[in-house]
This record gives C-alpha cells, sequence and structure tokens, in this order.
C-alpha cells in the first residue's frame, strides 16, 4: 500500500488527539495521584518494606544501622504472647460483635419498614446518632454509665434488685462491656443499609408468597432473607473491617486493661509503635491486613448470591 | 375482620414499645451526658445517680474555656475538618470525573490502584507516614494534620461511581459547542453531582472531626490539639477526678455535629443508602 499524504496527517491528528486526551485526564487526576501516592500507596509500600527490617525509631535519622532481617519481624509477632492474646481479643471482639450488630440492626430495620411503624423518621434519626458522634465522647460518657457505684447502669440494675458487676474492671466482663458498647455505636449504620436493602425487594415477591399460603415467618425466610444476601454481604464485610481494627473504644475505656483483656491488635501496634520498635508495628499491622482480607474472602464465599 | 384489626393494633403497639425502647437506650446516654454537663460535681457523684440536675450551672463549661484551652482545640477542628473536606470535594470529584468519563492512557491502572487500597487498614501506612511527616518536618503543624487525609480512595471511588451516572450526551454535546474541559466539569459535571458532593462533605467531614489516632501522635503541644485528642488525654490522664469537666468536654465534641446530622440526616440516610447498594 503507498502511503498518501492524507494518511499521514490523519496518523498526526490523531496522536494529536491521544496526546491532548492524555493531558487533559492527567491535568484532572494529577493533584489526586500525586497526594495519593505520597500519602497513602507509598506508605503502603515502605512499610511492607520496613516489615523485613530490622528499623527502630532510633534508626531513622542514620538509616544505614537498618538491616535487612528476612521474616524475622513475622516469626517474633507469633511468637509474641501479647500479640496472640491481642489476636484472641480481636477475635473475640469480631466473632460476637458482628454477627449481634447485624441482628440488632436488621431487626430495627424490619420493625421500620413492616408499615405499622409511625414517627419513623424520629426513630430512623434516633437510632443513627451513635454513628455519627466521636467514639472519644461516646466512651467517656460510657465509662460514667458502666461506673460500679455511681453509673446509671447499676443503677437500673439495682431497681430491679439486680447488683450489677464493675463492668470495665473484671477481666471476664471487659471486653464484652466493649462488645455490647460497638454494637450500640453501629448498629445504626446497619439499619439505614438493611432499610435500603429491605426497599428495594419487589412487593410481588411477598404477594406471591401470601398467595402461596406463607405466614410472617416463611415469607422472612424464604422473600427477605434470600433477596437480602447482597445487602448482607456488603454490611458484613464493613462490620468486619471495623471491628478487626477497635483500637478507640479500649484506649479511652480500659487502656487495654485489666490484665490486658481488651489489648486488640490495633492497640498493641500502636504501643510498639510507641516504643520505637517501627519495623516490628509494620509486620503486626500487615498481619492484620492479611487477616481483614481473609474474613472479607471468606464472607463472600459464604454470602455471595448462589448462581445456579 | 374486627379480630385481625385488634390484632394488628396490638401488634402495633408491641412493635412501638420495643422500638421506644430500644430508641431509649440509643438516646439515653446522650441525654444524661447533657444534663449531667449542667450538675455539680457533687450531684454527678450521687448514689442513686440524679436524671434532672437540682440546680443547672454552667460551671463545667466556664471550666473548660478558663482552664482548659476548649476554644482553641475546638478551631483547630474546625480547620482540620474543613480542609481535609474541601480538599476531598475539589480533588476527588475531578479525579472521579477523569476516570468515569475520560479517556487516557494510564486511567485503568489508576482506577486499580486505588481499589486496591480501600481494604488496607490505617494502621499498615500509619508508621511510614509518621516518619514521613517528621521528615518533612510537619510533626505538630496543621500540614501534618490534614495532608494525609486530603485525599482518600473512597472518595474518589464514591464521585467516579456517581458521575458514570451522568449521561454521556450531555458532555458531548458541551465539547461540540466549543466547552473547554475545564468549563464541562466546572458548569456541567459539578452541579449535576451537588446530591453527591453534599453525602461525601458530610461523611468527610465527620470522619475527620472524629479522627483521633494520627492527630494524637501529631500534635504534640496543646496548641494543635483537636478536640477528641484533648478530650482523651485529658480522660485518661491524672485529672480523671474532675466528671463534670469530662463531661461538659464531650458535649462540646458531640453536640454540632448532632445538630449538623438532624439538620442533614436526608442527605446523610441516601448517601450511606446509596454506597451500601452500589
Amino acid at each position: 500500500m503507498t502511503a498518501r499524504p492524507q494518511d499521514a496527517a490523519l496518523r498526526r491528528g490523531r496522536r494529536g488527539a491521544r496526546l491532548r486526551r492524555a493531558v487533559v485526564g492527567w491535568g484532572f487526576v494529577s493533584p489526586f495521584t500525586l497526594l495519593f501516592a505520597v500519602f497513602m500507596a507509598g506508605p503502603v509500600l515502605v512499610s511492607l518494606a520496613m516489615s523485613f527490617t530490622d528499623l527502630r525509631s532510633a534508626d531513622v535519622r542514620d538509616p544505614l544501622g537498618v538491616n535487612f532481617v528476612g521474616l524475622d519481624q513475622y516469626a517474633k509477632v507469633f511468637g509474641d504472647p501479647l500479640f496472640l492474646k491481642a489476636s484472641g481479643n480481636t477475635a473475640f471482639f469480631v466473632l460476637f460483635g458482628v454477627p449481634l450488630t447485624m441482628t440488632a440492626g436488621l431487626a430495627v430495620a424490619l420493625g421500620l419498614s413492616s408499615g405499622l411503624t409511625r414517627f419513623r423518621t424520629l426513630f430512623r434519626v434516633g437510632y443513627y446518632l451513635p454513628v455519627v458522634t466521636s467514639i472519644v465522647a461516646v466512651s467517656v460518657v460510657w465509662r460514667f454509665l458502666l461506673q460500679p457505684e455511681t453509673g446509671l447502669v447499676n443503677s437500673l440494675l439495682a431497681l430491679v434488685g439486680v447488683d450489677g458487676p464493675n463492668w470495665l474492671a473484671d477481666p471476664d466482663l471487659s471486653l464484652p462491656s466493649l462488645v455490647v458498647m460497638a454494637t450500640w455505636r453501629n448498629l445504626g449504620f446497619q439499619m439505614v443499609v438493611f432499610l435500603a436493602g429491605l426497599q428495594a425487594i419487589p412487593q410481588n415477591l411477598y404477594e406471591a408468597a401470601r398467595l402461596d399460603g406463607a405466614g410472617a415467618w416463611q415469607q422472612f425466610r424464604h422473600v427477605t432473607l434470600p433477596m437480602l444476601r447482597p445487602t448482607m454481604l456488603f454490611v458484613a464485610v464493613i462490620t468486619s473491617i471495623g471491628y478487626l481494627q477497635f483500637f478507640e473504644e479500649a484506649y479511652v475505656m480500659t487502656q487495654g486493661g485489666p490484665l490486658n483483656s481488651t489489648l486488640s491488635v490495633s492497640y498493641h501496634i500502636y504501643k510498639q509503635f510507641g516504643f520505637g520498635n517501627y519495623s516490628y508495628a509494620s509486620a503486626m499491622s500487615y498481619v492484620l491486613f492479611v487477616a481483614i482480607v481473609a474474613l472479607s474472602l471468606l464472607w463472600f464465599r459464604l454470602l455471595k448470591r448462589k448462581e445456579q | 375482620m374486627a379480630k385481625a384489626r385488634t390484632r394488628d393494633r396490638v401488634a402495633r403497639t408491641v412493635l412501638h414499645v420495643v422500638l421506644g425502647l430500644g430508641l431509649l437506650a440509643m438516646v439515653g446516654p446522650f441525654l444524661w451526658m447533657l444534663l449531667s454537663s449542667f450538675k455539680s460535681e457533687g450531684e454527678i457523684r450521687e448514689v442513686p445517680p440524679t436524671w434532672w440536675p437540682r440546680d443547672f450551672g454552667l460551671t463545667n463549661y466556664t471550666e473548660l474555656f478558663d482552664r482548659l484551652a476548649f476554644p482553641t482545640y475546638f478551631t483547630n477542628s474546625v480547620v482540620v475538618a474543613g480542609s481535609v473536606t474541601l480538599g476531598n470535594l475539589v480533588l476527588c470529584s475531578a479525579a472521579g470525573y477523569a476516570l468515569a468519563k475520560l479517556r487516557f492512557p494510564g486511567r485503568g491502572a489508576l482506577l486499580g490502584l486505588v481499589l486496591g487500597t480501600v481494604m488496607v487498614p490505617g494502621m499498615v501506612t500509619f508508621v511510614p507516614l509518621f516518619v514521613l511527616v517528621s521528615k518533612l518536618g510537619l510533626t505538630n503543624t496543621f500540614a501534618g494534620l490534614i495532608l494525609p487525609f486530603v485525599v482518600g480512595a473512597f472518595g474518589v471511588f464514591f464521585m467516579r461511581q456517581f458521575i458514570l451516572s451522568i449521561p454521556d450526551e450531555l458532555i458531548e454535546s458541551a465539547r461540540i459547542d466549543g466547552a473547554g474541559e475545564v468549563r464541562i466539569f466546572w458548569r456541567i459535571i459539578l452541579p449535576l453531582c451537588r446530591p453527591a458532593l453534599a453525602t461525601l462533605g458530610i461523611l468527610t467531614f465527620l470522619g475527620s472531626w472524629n479522627n483521633f489516632l494520627w492527630p494524637l501522635v501529631i500534635a504534640t503541644t496543646e496548641d494543635k490539639y483537636t478536640l477528641p485528642v484533648a478530650l482523651a488525654l485529658y480522660s485518661v490522664g491524672q485529672n480523671e477526678t474532675d466528671y463534670g469537666l469530662l463531661l461538659a468536654g464531650s458535649v462540646v465534641v458531640v453536640v454540632p455535629v448532632l445538630i449538623v446530622f438532624v439538620l442533614l440526616q436526608r442527605h446523610f440516610v441516601r448517601g450511606i443508602a446509596t454506597t451500601g447498594l452500589k
């Protein structure tokens, strides 16, 4: 084929258009990309690299003293009794917290969408309130409510003749107390997402079920629950990611105590960072990251819409 | 028929009682916090605790101002959360627009990078970020408090999802009319994004207002403390005895947010719900 001058011009034009598109596109994304690379993507990689070294805070000024130590930090992580304790606590928090919060959120959503309730906005706003408030402030208030002598919770229990325990000072009760508080604080989010999910279920499915003689429970079991699968997956993943990282509640309410009964993985990482063990903290944070990905994948497997 | 109606009424009453008790449990702690912040130190410690303050006093609040620098913490929180929100709105909507509607080399890779970091826990970037910010000499500065949060993966993803739903024809016809890309973004895309911007703005502002761990390590002197940091340090410090002050401090942290939330709750709830369904 012989090249005609028009072709060359066209090619030049096309190349010009591509260049122009590249300039315009990167013009829009470059401020974001630059900041994102420096403050997010970069640190993610640096953290990984750090976890294979023996970097401590003192080495930051003089990086020559840093050695590559392979998987030593990770070996240390799994031999660290405090990390194992913190993992157990975090697992407990997730194992009980996630189902409790989801059940409570779904129950409220079902109540509000049953068509029987008035003041729906009032209820929705009220249940959502704790979600928007600072965990620190909420933890301060709950520390008062849970006080053994003067706390509101034990005073209410005293009204019905129960001698309330010292919730936060008892190593057996401290973590469950934090789980209940987390449920209280987060169920509003679950409620809102479930409400949206419930609204998306076509009404005629319920009509059909009623025609087949299904009662309220059967409708819930065979229409609502299956139709809510995608919503549940979303809620389960988001809640698990959040709960696996719990930190502020323990920091403000119990400082990880008593006897490390509320020490979470994030709290342990924060403490090791405070001691200057930078690469050890990074290694633990990657273990936490892997746990988050693994749990999310598990939820996907459990709750994915069953295709055929 | 009549029986069914009675049953309905019973169900309705039971449901309202149960939901009402739940509501009390949700709102009760806030009411107690607000009421107790007006009580005297002695009354807060009384057994059994009182609900309604015997005499309303503002001592706890004046103490916040006199003994602690709460106005400074408040201003710091407003400055930090405001800057973070503004940055996210501008930068994430611009990037979200390009990722949704423009074709350019590297677009897929950038999108993958953004989505790849959504699940990364904050603790992973924490140590390198701290080292970076100290190396840049930004410890205990507003820049150090703001810059790491001025863009976020969630913001870009959220804006991109919303802008995807804007029809291409609108953009095409503007281009044919000779509008430049910046003009299209400013005059067509952004006005259409108003609901999404409202949601992202509220979520970002709240996230930043309530953010705790980062300002805890970056703000090292009182003049840079944000509200949650001041409250937490005060509450776990030696001054534990001053209950009234702690409660008044909590009110100052929580109430502005509650007011904003109640006023804008429609945007909020709709925004959460749509991100949940995508």
